[in-house]
């Protein structure tokens, strides 16, 4: 459904950010790319969704696809017309409106005008809490403004919603209260998923397959099962690894990440 | 005798100041969406009026044609300069940008002088009566017409703000460009509506007060006049720009009171928004409605 083929992105016309990157998401999937900070996982996300050019980043090398078509290089408008659509990191939800007001904008590229009430009915059903909710957006916690943020993607009726790290400043209680909603979405509704996390273990738990990043390129990807059982994820992103890394291990992993490099 | 008088200000007051509102509104709405000082916005008055006077006075249009044609020119007129002439400059530092609106509002200047002649051009005439009694005093029936205008502009930016779908794509763009193309807005065409209201908004403001004083580049004069309105309500706030224009719409009529009755300084109408705005500058540089960002604590 969605593939990046061998893409690159330069930032500012020098910064080269990500190295020649592939992926592919098939439908009906719920993929995650981890990564640790800075390894260029929101970029390669905004490169897809066409939000690069405000940063003054540029796709210079490999094509993006997306339902076979090519959408490199599209404006962002276009791709969210096309069943594309990203939540951004941070939420962003446009904090002097309501929530109904945000649910509406969220149907900004429908053409079915008439369906929009009954659609905000329905999404309201996922998230009970936000039916309550009649002051500005501006005003809810952090959990319900990511639940108003994935909301609003609905209202798109997309076919993949890019997610960018979901569980940012959430309390642990949340971030398993979105997680769930994420894994409803893809089940209920059959909405593939591409999700960003830091929280690497509950993201390979929802996810079928998983990609690592580190400086601009994939170093590992797999199975979602496979990827918790392997060492190297195991120790680096998932805590614990192997009992004794107290002794000679710091020498060995240094090893064993410059193999990832 | 006195009284009267002041009374009759104050309503020429507060209908000039919602016209001033309206003004106000129309060069928020360019600030709000797309961050442009416009400093031509008193040229978009002037560039309107000349338009209608002209369709009345070459082709004697009934004047809701004329007016309506003047509408439809000016929705054209706002999009086009938006497409060719700022577009291209996103981006760009924004005192380049400011530096082109000025230079937009010198040459639209000297170009309606040069299509129209630099002298005082008045209105044919067009309603019946010049002025209808209400309540014991005389007012124009253009004021009256000019405030259900206003008004009705009024009314229709908040509902459109409300409830359309590029009014709401343009309350998100204000808010945060970035989130509001992720959402599928485009940001290219909310610029360019927000000018093409704005153009047609100032437009009908400089019709009014075309009819009311004749047309000449003094027109123009309005579009720094709102400064003081805009300043005074915050330059991002439209209902700040409603208030801000009613406070000097009055203020400028009360001070010509002042002046009439007590000082005889001659002109304190055209200065006191000026002095105003210093003041305003100083103890509130925001304004009474500007940004103020919502913290959750």
């Amino acid at each position: 459904m969605l593939e990046l083929k061998n893409i690159e992105v330069v930032y500012n016309e020098v910064v080269l950010v990500i190295k020649g990157l592939s992926l592919k998401v098939k439908k009906g999937e719920i993929v995650s790319l981890l990564g640790a900070n800075g390894a260029g996982k929101s970029t390669t996300l905004k490169a897809i969704s066409g939000l690069l050019k405000n940063e003054d980043g540029e796709v210079t090398k490999g094509n993006i696809f997306f339902l076979d078509k090519e959408i490199t290089d599209s404006n962002p408008s276009d791709i969210v017309k096309n069943g594309l659509f990203q939540v951004m990191e941070g939420r962003r939800c446009i904090a002097d409106m309501t929530v109904e007001e945000n649910l509406r904008l969220g149907a900004h590229t429908r053409v079915d005008r008439r369906n929009i009430s009954k659609d905000i009915e329905k999404v309201l059903s996922y998230f009970p809490r936000l039916k309550e909710r009649k002051g500005l957006s501006g005003y809810l916690s952090g959990g319900e403004q990511q639940m108003l943020a994935i909301g609003r993607a609905l209202m798109a009726k997309p076919n993949i919603i890019l997610m960018d790290e979901p569980s940012m400043g959430l309390s642990p209680l949340l971030v398993k209260e979105v997680f769930n909603i994420i894994k409803k979405l893809n089940q209920d509704l059959g909405i593939t998923i591409l999700l960003v996390e830091q929280n690497a273990r509950l993201a390979l738990n929802i996810s079928s397959r998983a990609y690592i990043m580190e400086n601009g390129k994939i170093v590992l990807e797999g199975g979602s099962k496979e990827l918790s059982k392997n060492e190297d994820v195991k120790e680096f992103y998932l805590g614990g690894g192997k009992g004794d890394r107290k002794s000679f291990k710091n020498l060995k992993s240094y090893k064993r990440r410059k193999r990832w490099l | 005798m006195e009284l009267d008088f002041l009374i009759q200000l104050l309503v020429n007051g507060f209908i000039i100041g919602l016209l001033y509102g309206v003004v106000a509104m129309a060069f928020v709405l360019i600030y709000k969406s797309s961050l442009v000082v416009n400093f031509a916005q008193g040229e978009f008055l002037l560039v309107g009026a000349w338009a209608c006077w002209w369709l009345l006075a070459k082709f004697s249009l009934p004047f809701y044609l004329a007016f309506l044609f003047t509408l439809v020119f000016m929705t054209i007129f706002g999009i086009l300069i938006q497409v060719i002439i700022l577009r291209p400059l996103i981006g760009e530092p924004i005192i380049s940008i400011i530096m082109v609106t000025i230079g937009l509002s010198i040459f639209f200047q000297a170009m309606m002088n040069w299509m129209f002649g630099v002298f005082v051009e008045p209105f044919p005439r067009i309603f019946n009566n010049e002025s209808v009694n209400l309540l014991g005093l005389q007012v124009q029936t253009v004021y009256i017409m000019s405030g259900l205008i206003s008004l009705f502009i009024m009314i229709s930016f908040a509902i459109f703000f409300k409830k359309s779908r590029l009014g709401l794509a343009m309350r998100a763009t204000a808010f945060d460009q970035q989130a509001a193309q992720s959402l599928g807005v485009s940001v290219k065409q909310v610029f360019s509506a927000a000018w093409g209201i704005s153009a047609v908004v100032s437009a009908v403001a400089g019709i009014v007060f075309g009819i009311v004083n004749g047309i000449s580049s003094g027109i123009a004069f309005m579009g720094i006049k709102v400064f003081p309105a805009v300043i005074l309500g915050g330059l991002d706030s439209v209902l700040g720009a409603i208030l801000g224009g009613l406070v000097i719409g009055l203020l400028e009529h009360l001070a010509h009171y002042l002046d009439v009755q007590y000082l005889n300084i001659g002109n304190m109408m055209r200065i006191a928004p000026f002095y105003a705005l210093l003041i305003i500058l100083m103890i509130k540089p925001y304004g009474f409605f500007g940004t103020k960002d919502i913290e959750r604590v």
